[in-house]
């Protein structure tokens, strides 16, 4: 019986989470980020349209997960930090500065978050550059990351798919089916895939609405 | 000496009714007290030599610094008071490896000298502390950008040099470094033209007591990391020094 303080009110004090599916791969130009668009508090989507692709500067973007506050509060910290030290620098910050300082974050303060974070973008020293910054606190540069609650349901189709280099058209099929997977199996995920595309040029941004999302296998 | 700015001239807070500010011109005396140190940018490195008297044949050979080693790619020369100096390069020390801990990156030399040149301003600000009596030349290099030679007095202005002499003889190693075609140097050169300049310009031998050469270079040859130019070298500079005075007579 659905007892409305028990299962449905309660569920709204829970604190609003991004179960979500995210996935940064590099390609030959640059980086390609997408992730699913649903924040749930609970079994309550509370946005079904969320943008998590969070630029922190021109060229370098986060992809939040785990709790959406901690998530955006270090984000705007760190794009505050990479603005002031670009300035006295004069010159771009690189994606590895930028990586660095979520990990000082998350590292600094893992007893009171609950913050996972993938950083990638373009900068003229390395390229494309994607960083994992998982619950911990740790670092690790890698050619392609998957995030959040719906990542489990990738780690094969990563395995088997992505390839070093691939071309602009390969990679943003490699992370729209991916993230249209993990929409299909994961109840954390949900909504439409939000991609942006980032080279030297800038960022191009695309949306695949969701009924434009391809249908795997579904009986 | 004394009668200059007498009445505004107690505090860094005052300024005089021309504008000045006589406790941090005070400081700048306290560095011109002090034995002549050289900084040179040379095409492919920057070369420090600090001219330091032996005060007792009881000192110790390479004792009493006063060239430091900010991470591993940075150099500082001081010249003034010592322990103000040592206080600085305490401060660049702990910035660099901050900033090297939050961004994972070694600090930019600019970066580094603009931190301590506000650094060192702050203490220009209060009538209870006094302002730094010493000049720092910071130096290093790199391959993308060359070397990068910067020096900041006691009133915090840092300007970029190809070549600086801070101290007693500052005057007279200017001169002489005017003179050299820094561009087309190598820092072997540089070593044995800041040995000549310290030994036969701006050390004085019927005054002054015996002197010491403390050298150290940031270049190509050692990888862009700040060591001490090898005795072996210093004494081969001493040798051409010489070598040249005997030509000259």
């Amino acid at each position: 019986m659905f007892d409305l303080e028990k299962d449905f009110l309660y569920d709204l004090s829970k604190e609003v989470k991004t179960g979500t599916t995210v996935m940064a791969v590099t390609f030959e130009n640059g980086v390609i980020i997408a992730a699913d668009s649903r924040t749930s508090s609970g079994s309550y989507a509370v946005n079904r349209v969320t943008d998590k692709l969070t630029p922190v500067q021109d060229q370098i973007y986060c992809l939040r997960s785990g709790s959406a506050a901690d998530t955006q509060i270090i984000s705007s910290y760190v794009s505050y930090y990479t603005n002031m030290f670009s300035i006295e620098e004069g010159s771009q910050p690189t994606v590895k500065k930028a990586a660095h300082m979520f990990r000082e974050f998350l590292y600094q303060n893992k007893q009171y978050l609950h913050a996972a974070i993938i950083c990638a973008g373009w900068d003229p020293i390395e390229g494309g550059s994607v960083y994992s910054l998982p619950l911990g606190g740790s670092i690790v540069k890698q050619p392609f990351a998957t995030g959040g609650s719906g990542s489990t349901y990738l780690y094969g189709y990563c395995d088997m798919n992505f390839k070093e280099n691939m071309t602009e058209e390969e990679a943003e099929k490699f992370v729209t089916y991916g993230i249209t997977e993990a929409i299909a199996r994961d109840g954390g995920s949900g909504g439409i895939v939000r991609k942006a595309i980032i080279d030297k040029n800038g960022v191009r941004r695309k949306t695949v609405y969701g009924n434009k999302l391809k249908k795997f296998w579904e009986k | 000496m004394s009668g200059i700015g007498t009445g505004y001239d107690l505090y860094p807070t005052t300024f005089s009714p021309d504008g000045r500010i006589f406790q941090v011109e005070y400081a700048h005396k306290a560095v011109e007290n002090s034995s002549t140190a050289i900084g040179l940018c040379c095409k492919d490195g920057v070369v420090f030599g600090v001219e330091k008297i032996i005060l007792s044949k009881m000192l110790v050979e390479g004792t009493n610094r006063r060239v430091f080693s900010v991470g591993e790619h940075i150099g500082i020369a001081t010249a003034g008071l010592t322990a103000d100096g040592r206080r600085i390069v305490q401060n660049a020390r702990q910035e660099a490896k901050n900033y090297e801990n939050f961004t994972s990156d070694i600090i930019p030399i600019h970066v580094l000298t603009e931190r301590l040149s506000i650094y060192v301003q702050v203490f220009t600000l209060y009538n209870y502390i006094r302002p730094f009596g010493c000049s720092l030349m910071v130096g290093s290099y790199d391959e993308e950008k060359g070397p990068s030679l910067y020096c900041i007095e006691p009133d915090s202005v840092a300007l970029g040099f190809y070549g600086c002499a801070i101290g007693k003889g500052k005057q007279e190693a200017k001169t002489e470094i005017s003179k050299l075609k820094l561009s087309e140097m190598t820092c072997k050169d540089a070593v044995k033209e800041i040995a000549k300049i310290l030994i036969k310009t701006v050390h004085d031998e019927t005054k002054e007591k015996e002197m010491e050469l403390e050298m150290s270079w940031i270049c190509k040859e050692t990888k862009g990391k700040h060591k001490l130019v090898p005795k072996k070298l210093i004494e081969e500079a001493v040798e051409w020094v010489k070598g040249q005075e005997n030509e000259e007579d």
